[in-house]
């Protein structure tokens, strides 16, 4: 500390004195670090469940006798258990360890009563797969993003709270009175997750409400849960990792409050884009697509902040195993939300609605930007909490480079596939008559299909790789183990090579 | 930002808005449909009138009942149908089957057979849970009972979709199917697999019929019927 600035320190009032930032940066981390790591460990677990039920269910699109005469593993079934595989156990978890160890460590306050959140925790596990064995076994509910039989709900809404009120007291005991935008981010996505969750329940499983409102009810909340749930903590996580590893300044305050504003006034419309042409009001239809439409504002804002505090910095990008994934999340970000903007216009809705293209970009959300920067940030979380390095550089760039290229073939195969799809479904000869058959089209779309197939295949080495590391990483020796500096995947500088 | 009340209402607000402009104001716009005769005529003025209207003791229309012997639309479909929608669900059919018509004009429903007219919100509200879908990697499925009213068929395309449409990727559902012995003599529901596919002939002296679950499942997919009208959609031309 330089010492102008130790003199600043120490006539500021609400920095505590004597204790250095790091050393309080990991009694922080010391008193979040059984519960982060049951959170991790359970969602590493459901991530490998995940790809297991995706590979299945996507062999099964294009090869319909695979697996066929198991009642519990057809489609419809298999689809829905991966859904919820990925999004409750997988995904919310990494959210739990994630949002909570950032909200904890931005407002310089130590987890109390960690024991709770691990009991959560377990709630939250035992809530998931008794949902994931009700699809399988004939409880699937048919509601898009809401597959699990509705007796779980309370025991996950029980365990949300517990958890999320973590989040919350470590905001009412944070220090110094600035609040970074990662916090604005996470505090928002801990309020919206429950509100759009209950309300979903009860209107549409509870006492469901009449005709289409259903329906409305139901994108409002599958499209709000990426919206206001995955997009708010990725995005959190990219504020606080981006910066922290380069050591520089975000490129613009006055952006990032911009961009959060503008995402929490226009996301959660844009859901009913789903339902262009069906059976609602055409207002509603509208105010979803001006609602998506809008949204190119708080992504572009984000990405010019994201992109120009990371421009220039290429190598230290490339070298970094959380920069690596945090990057490549950050520009899958941009490009995910700018193609959802363009899909909700009509004449291009008319194409991609009802086809694999739509298929392709929940992926292209969920897995290229927000599972990325989930990785990532677990790549940094792991060494502060154990004390100790990744063991192998290999195996990070082994997870890196399948699930980049993983996702990349799925992304190509689906969008392209799907839109070839969608318009063979919509093309008519000059009689007016359809140009193609239904059949015709089912059979133009199966390598394509295939393709998934294949990528979820590379995926899954990614994934495996990820497990085994992390898992040797938890049984390593006790002891602090530094070696050389952090785990890198390059070089930081060439003279060093010289 | 240091403003944190600011902040809490900002994010409680944000959401609140969107929950009542979407969730709360259709439910006050569509959330009260009920079934309704196709038109009715106002005596007063001779137009066509939409809604649900009997006449009071003065002859003029009132809200609320259909007059006497008038069928209302939708209506509500038997109770096996029910059952068999209860299956639809736990399989998982809707995530390949979607169950509404676009208008004519915007993508090709109509032209595709899948409906003579849009589908609109009234057409939902006798159902308790609503399967629009989303994804059409097999065809819509809102007016399949027009279209396909025959059960053999059906019992056929489950069995194995194979027999009725080659190359199509929709998975079989056999175990929906028993094979048993044939008894005194051959049920009448017994499948009659194609010759073309000998691999999937039940041995000899055996047969396969359909089970209670795939019966209401067929009963089901045979009551999805768009045979009506409604004052606010018409068949298109």
């Amino acid at each position: 500390m330089s010492p102008l600035l130790s003199f600043f320190t120490s006539i500021d009032p609400k920095a505590k004195p004597g204790i250095p930032v790091k050393v309080q940066l990991s009694e922080i981390d010391r008193s979040l670090k059984v519960p982060t790591l049951l959170f991790l460990i359970f969602a590493v677990i459901w991530l490998q469940i995940g790809s297991f039920f995706a590979i299945v269910s996507s062999i099964k699109m294009h090869n319909p006798e695979f697996l066929a005469n198991w009642e519990w593993l057809t489609f419809g079934r298999a689809r829905s258990a991966h859904l919820n595989a990925m999004a409750f156990g997988w995904a919310n978890q990494a959210i739990f360890a994630v949002a909570i160890w950032i909200m904890a460590r931005l407002c310089k306050t130590a987890v109390r009563h960690g024991g709770l959140l691990v009991i959560a925790g377990i709630f939250w596990n035992i809530g998931v797969a008794v949902g994931v064995i009700g699809i399988l076994t004939g409880g699937l509910t048919s509601v898009e993003w809401l597959e699990m039989p509705p007796q779980v709900a309370p025991i996950l809404a029980f365990s949300y709270v517990l958890i999320a009120v973590w989040g919350i007291i470590a905001f009412r005991f944070r220090q110094l009175g600035h609040v970074y935008v990662s916090q604005w981010y996470i505090l928002g996505a801990l309020f919206w997750f429950p509100w759009l969750y209950v309300v979903a329940q009860i209107m549409i499983l509870w006492e469901p409400a009449r005709g289409t409102v259903q329906a409305i009810t139901n994108w409002w909340f599958a499209h709000n849960v990426l919206g206001l749930w995955f997009t708010p903590v990725g995005l959190a996580a990219i504020y606080y990792f981006l910066p922290k590893v380069l050591g520089r300044p975000i490129h613009s305050y006055y952006l990032s409050v911009l961009g959060f504003w503008s995402l929490a006034l226009f996301y959660n419309w844009a859901g009913i884009h789903h339902l262009i042409g069906g059976p609602i009001p055409v207002w509603l239809i509208s105010a979803g697509i001006v609602a998506s439409v809008m949204m190119v504002i708080p992504v572009i804002v984000t990405a010019i902040n994201h992109h120009m505090t990371a421009v220039g910095n290429a190598r230290a990008v490339w070298a970094s195993p959380t920069l690596r994934f945090i990057v490549f999340g950050a520009m899958s970000y941009t490009l995910v939300s700018l193609l959802g903007s363009a899909m909700a216009l009509r004449d291009v809705n008319v194409v991609t609605h009802f086809t694999q293209f739509t298929v392709g970009h929940a992926h292209h959300g969920v897995y290229a930007f927000f599972t990325m920067v989930m990785f990532g940030s677990i790549y940094f979380m792991m060494p502060r909490m154990l004390n100790r390095e990744w063991p192998s550089a290999g195996l990070i760039k082994v997870h890196f480079w399948c699930a980049a290229i993983g996702i990349g073939i799925m992304l190509v195969g689906l969008h392209v596939g799907g839109w070839i799809q969608g318009e063979q479904m919509i093309a008519l000869d000059a009689e007016g008559n359809p140009k193609y058959t239904f059949l015709e089209i089912v059979k133009n779309l199966v390598p394509w299909l295939f393709s998934r197939s294949v990528s979820g295949m590379l995926l899954s080495i990614g994934h495996i790789a990820f497990l085994v590391h992390f898992f040797w990483m938890l049984a390593g020796p006790k002891i602090s183990q530094y070696k050389d500096g952090p785990t890198l995947l390059a070089r930081l500088n060439k003279e060093e090579g010289a | 930002m240091k403003n944190l009340p600011l902040l809490f209402l900002g994010i409680f607000f944000a959401l609140a808005f969107s929950w009542m402009g979407l969730i709360l104001s259709s439910e006050i716009q569509i959330g009260g449909l009920k079934p309704t005769t196709e038109f009715v005529v106002n005596p007063d003025t001779e137009e066509q009138i939409a809604g649900l209207y009997f006449t009071d003791e003065n002859g003029r229309p009132v809200e609320g009942v259909p007059a006497v012997g008038e069928a209302t639309f939708p209506q509500a479909i038997p109770g096996d149908a029910q059952q068999g929608r209860l299956i639809y669900i736990d399989q998982g059919c809707l995530y390949c089957h979607s169950q509404q018509v676009r208008r004519k004009g915007y993508g090709a429903d109509f032209e595709r057979g899948w409906g003579n007219r849009q589908t609109v919100a009234r057409d939902y509200v006798l159902q308790p849970r609503v399967l629009l879908g989303t994804s059409r990697t097999g065809p819509d499925l809102m007016a399949v009972g027009d279209r396909l009213p025959s059960s053999e068929w059906h019992y056929l395309h489950l069995y194995n979709p194979q027999f009725t449409s080659e190359g199509s990727i929709m998975p079989p559902y056999r175990y929906l199917f028993e094979t048993r012995e044939i008894g005194d003599a051959p049920s009448p529901d017994a499948l009659k697999i194609p010759s073309n596919f000998p691999s999937e002939q039940p041995p000899e002296g055996y047969e396969i019929v359909p089970t209670e679950r795939a019966r209401q499942l067929v009963a089901y997919l045979q009551s999805l019927r768009l045979n009506y009208e409604l004052p606010e959609s018409r068949f298109a031309e």
